[in-house]
């Protein structure tokens, strides 16, 4: 077959997988807030639509889709209608990124982490142009703290990343996954990685606009923020690619600290790691994720909300400083070999 | 309503928003234009009358007893105390004597009302923070008084049950047994709220400092409640003008000095726990005998005024009643504990920021029926 | 201070000053309308009567006369007392209002003039509180008619 044609259909099938992928994600990932959030609250969640509920988030997305698509009156119609679009830009092309497996993924850069960390910047552009484009005070306001709190907090979520990058030595990500062969990051680099995964942690939280940063939705206070004048399918983009968003802070943190798809190994045991290797990498991978993510969903569902000058200083004064300390006390304790 | 563009001396100007009727943290239908500049407030002002009923000129043409019907519907979450309020007016007019019973089952269930108009409102002060949890936490402990409340008086919201001369019904048979019941539940309920918000880094930091009212100011306004005690205004009408059974009963008034939003926080959480000791003390000496006074059934108040004082979980509810001797009052007035509060909340709100404002309305709370009558 | 006490000072201060205390569980005190302003003065600032807390204020439409009634205490002492204050004028009924010494009358007042029509001088925004802007009448006037939303049964 000619180069071009098998070239295009590999093309056409990976981006086909792909936003099957996100949408399948997408739909499961708001299923489980919602079961989530119930059983902080003590109570059921959806248990309706389908065995234990499990249709519920295809029922909401087919309502969405069946909705009318306004475009709000003296908006900028261009604008308007494009940041849904950009929102979702990001998210699909970091998807292709990440290592889900032994050799399944679609894209390893050599510079995958410096990519992944420029790409996930344009999501920015989405907020902002939605908060401006809507001509609605409301919107304007979310949309500036909104884009003011994800291009602070992107500092601190790349130092900490750059710490485990120290360590490793490289910036690919199947090259830091192969490095934590003898165990985790998160083990065997001790006190600086524990920090920086605490760091990465919050301003992941941060940047997608959830848990006690949610001040740009915030209902109570400023009805729905920057997507206020959205409805139907655009606002389902929004909602999307926030969980889409989610699952990318979530795999990275896997894959960088607790090892992605490799199984827990103690370097030395080899009984152990052979043991360890039964379990296939993929369900290791998605544990891993499962468990940050109900993590990072018990924040949202426990904190009250920061205000917007609480969240600026946080960045600013503690985790940006905390961060450049810890990037100099990893570089230190690599030079004298002080890690397992 | 047409506003002037005020441009400030370096070029940037002012803008008005408006937390309109609808909203998510208003609690009811209140309006508020805000002025802002850039993100600091600079005016609150709140429109009223959305849910005017005219309860007053209806108070005019209705005789006593349907009155009491009426007061439910002011402050509902305070209903049972309302009610005494009327009734407490109408029964010194006349100068009937309550029986013991029908005094200290009053007591105790205005208690319980206090209880749960608080535990309503932290979930809702949660849920305004963002603590989106709190909501369903403090609803459970609501729904066991409102259960309690639906065994006896027949109703969840807008109870009814004081009639002049006493209460409208007996006891029923468990509702001793249920009250303690409940009571040694929610005294291992309680400290979790303390464990979820009140000891929360970020909420200390959203309430500390915020929304200050000083003590002349509160004086000033006629804040009165837990939101002008925890600003030092000892204003607990239960201790300094007491009625029915609270002389015979040992508790605490509680007064904090800074004013600020966390202070009124914490006077709410505090208030629970001494209603918690109130009950205590009267649920197991609850006397027998009649629970109803006998008074004729066509009431007319002898000529003149009567004031009566009430502490609601709002705050100060005085029932002003002009009588000239027929079967409906001359004039009644109501005085709202809310409407006073809201007066103040432009004094405590202008200097901060929105989220500011959101946080000194919860602990203010209001609850607009209360405002509009 | 008791009540005989109370008479017997303000007394000293305004001769003109009228006491009634049958009908009423606090004293009444009725004031002529141009010294309203001065007696709630004296009566706040004074430290034997420190009347600082206002926590009524109200309008009764009496048939040849408006009565406005403000129901004051004190916050450290802990006595009370009524100020009453007779309006004639039932075409044009106006006040000096307390704005300055009790903040609390800025929305009471504004419920009196929407519901009674009577004006407060120097208020410093005095419009309609419940009512909608443009609504013709006071509705809590005995002689308030209105046929579409008031149904009488006689």
């Amino acid at each position: 077959m000619p180069e071009a044609l098998v070239i295009t259909i590999e093309w056409i099938t990976m981006g086909t997988l792909a936003i099957l992928f996100v949408a399948l994600l997408g739909l499961s990932l708001v299923y489980g807030e919602r079961k989530v959030a119930a059983w902080f609250q003590q109570r059921i969640g959806p248990n309706r639509v389908g065995p234990q509920g499990i249709l519920q988030t295809v029922a909401d997305i087919t309502k969405l889709i069946m909705k009318e698509p306004l475009t709000a009156g003296r908006s900028d119609h261009f604008l308007y209608n494009l940041a849904p679009f950009i929102m979702m830009l990001a998210p699909f092309i970091v998807i292709s990124m990440i290592p889900y497996a032994k050799g399944l993924h679609i894209l390893d850069m050599d510079v995958g982490v410096f990519f992944v960390t420029a790409v996930s910047g344009v999501g920015v552009l989405g907020v902002l142009l939605s908060g401006w484009a809507s001509n609605n005070k409301y919107s304007l306001i979310g949309a500036m703290r909104s884009g003011a709190q994800i291009v602070s907090y992107e500092l601190s979520a790349g130092l900490a990343i750059l710490t485990v990058i120290v360590l490793s030595g490289s910036l690919q990500f199947s090259e830091i996954i192969e490095s934590q062969r003898e165990g985790w990051w998160i083990f065997r680099g001790h006190i600086p990685v524990w920090i920086a995964f605490l760091v990465f942690l919050i301003s992941g939280t941060a940047e997608t606009n959830r848990g006690p940063f949610d001040l740009a939705e915030a209902e109570s206070e400023l009805t729905a923020g920057f997507h206020t004048e959205y409805s139907g399918i655009k606002f389902a983009f929004f909602f999307l690619a926030e969980y889409v968003n989610l699952f990318i802070i979530v795999s990275i943190a896997a894959t960088v600290f607790l090892g992605g798809w490799m199984p827990f190994h103690i370097g030395g045991l080899d009984g152990f790691n052979a043991v360890m290797d039964y379990i296939p990498p993929i369900f290791w991978f998605l544990g891993k994720v499962t468990f940050l993510i109900i993590l990072i969903m018990w924040f949202k569902w426990t904190f009250p909300r920061l205000r917007i000058d609480q969240i600026l200083t946080l960045e600013w004064k503690y985790l940006l400083p905390i961060s450049l300390v810890n990037l100099v006390l990893v570089a230190f304790i690599t030079l004298m070999g002080w890690y397992f | 309503m047409s506003q002037d563009i005020i441009m400030n001396p370096d070029g940037t100007q002012e803008y008005f928003i408006n937390m309109g009727p609808q909203h998510p943290s208003t609690h009811g239908v209140l309006r508020l234009v805000l002025t802002l500049d850039g993100e600091i407030i600079e005016k609150v002002e709140p429109h009223l009358g959305y849910i005017h009923r005219s309860i007053e000129k209806m108070c005019e043409k209705d005789n006593y007893r349907q009155i009491i019907h009426l007061t439910d519907r002011m402050d509902y979450l305070s209903a049972h105390m309302n009610n005494h309020a009327v009734c407490l007016a109408i029964e010194n007019g006349l100068s009937v004597e309550v029986p013991e019973r029908a005094v200290v089952i009053r007591t105790i269930m205005d208690e319980l009302t206090r209880i749960s108009s608080h535990t309503l409102w932290w979930g809702v002060m949660g849920m305004d923070l963002g603590a989106i949890t709190s909501f369903l936490y403090g609803f459970r402990d609501h729904e066991h008084i409102t259960e309690i409340f639906e065994e006896t008086c027949g109703a969840r919201l807008t109870m009814n049950y004081n009639v002049p001369g006493g209460v409208m019904f007996d006891l029923h048979p468990d509702f001793v047994k249920k009250t303690k019941a409940f009571l040694a539940d929610f005294k291992t309920k309680l400290p979790e709220y303390d464990t979820l918000l009140s000891n929360n880094v970020i909420f200390l930091e959203r309430t500390k400092g915020v929304g200050i009212l000083t003590k002349e100011m509160a004086i000033s306004y006629g804040v009165t409640g837990p939101a002008g005690r925890a600003s030092g205004f000892a204003s607990d009408v239960r201790k300094h003008e007491p009625y029915s059974k609270y002389p015979n009963v040992d508790f605490k008034e509680i007064l904090y000095t800074e004013g600020d939003t966390f202070s009124r926080y914490k006077a709410r959480i505090d208030e629970m726990w001494e209603s918690i000791k109130i009950i205590e003390q009267l649920i197991d000496v609850i006397p027998e005998g009649d629970f109803v006074a006998k008074t004729r059934n066509v009431i007319k108040l002898p000529k003149g005024e009567f004031y009566q004082k009430v502490e609601t979980a709002r705050g100060e509810l005085g029932v002003f009643i002009v009588s000239d001797g027929k079967m409906q009052p001359y004039r009644m007035k109501f005085r709202s504990p809310g409407f006073s509060n809201l007066s103040a909340l432009n004094e405590m709100a202008k200097g901060g920021k929105i989220a500011d404002l959101v946080a000194t309305m919860s602990t203010l709370d209001l609850v607009v029926p209360d405002i509009d009558r | 201070m008791t009540n005989e006490e109370f008479i017997s000072t303000i007394q000293n201060w305004f001769p003109d000053a009228e006491f009634i205390e049958e009908g009423s569980q606090f004293l009444n005190v009725f004031v002529p309308k141009d010294k309203i302003l001065e007696v709630a003065k004296k009566l706040k600032s004074d430290n034997a009567t420190q009347l600082d807390y206002m926590f009524n204020l109200t309008c009764v439409d009496w048939p040849d006369h408006f009565q406005m009634v403000y129901h004051l205490k004190s916050s450290e002492l802990g006595h009370m007392l009524v100020l009453k204050v007779k309006l004639e004028n039932k075409e044009n009924p106006e006040i000096e209002t307390l704005c300055d010494l009790y903040r609390t009358a800025e929305l009471h007042e504004r419920e009196v003039y929407d519901l009674f029509g009577v004006k407060f001088i120097n208020h410093p925004d005095l419009r309609r509180l419940f009512l909608t802007d443009d609504w013709i009448g006071h509705p809590l006037r005995k002689d308030y008619v209105d046929e579409i939303n008031i149904v009488s049964l006689k």
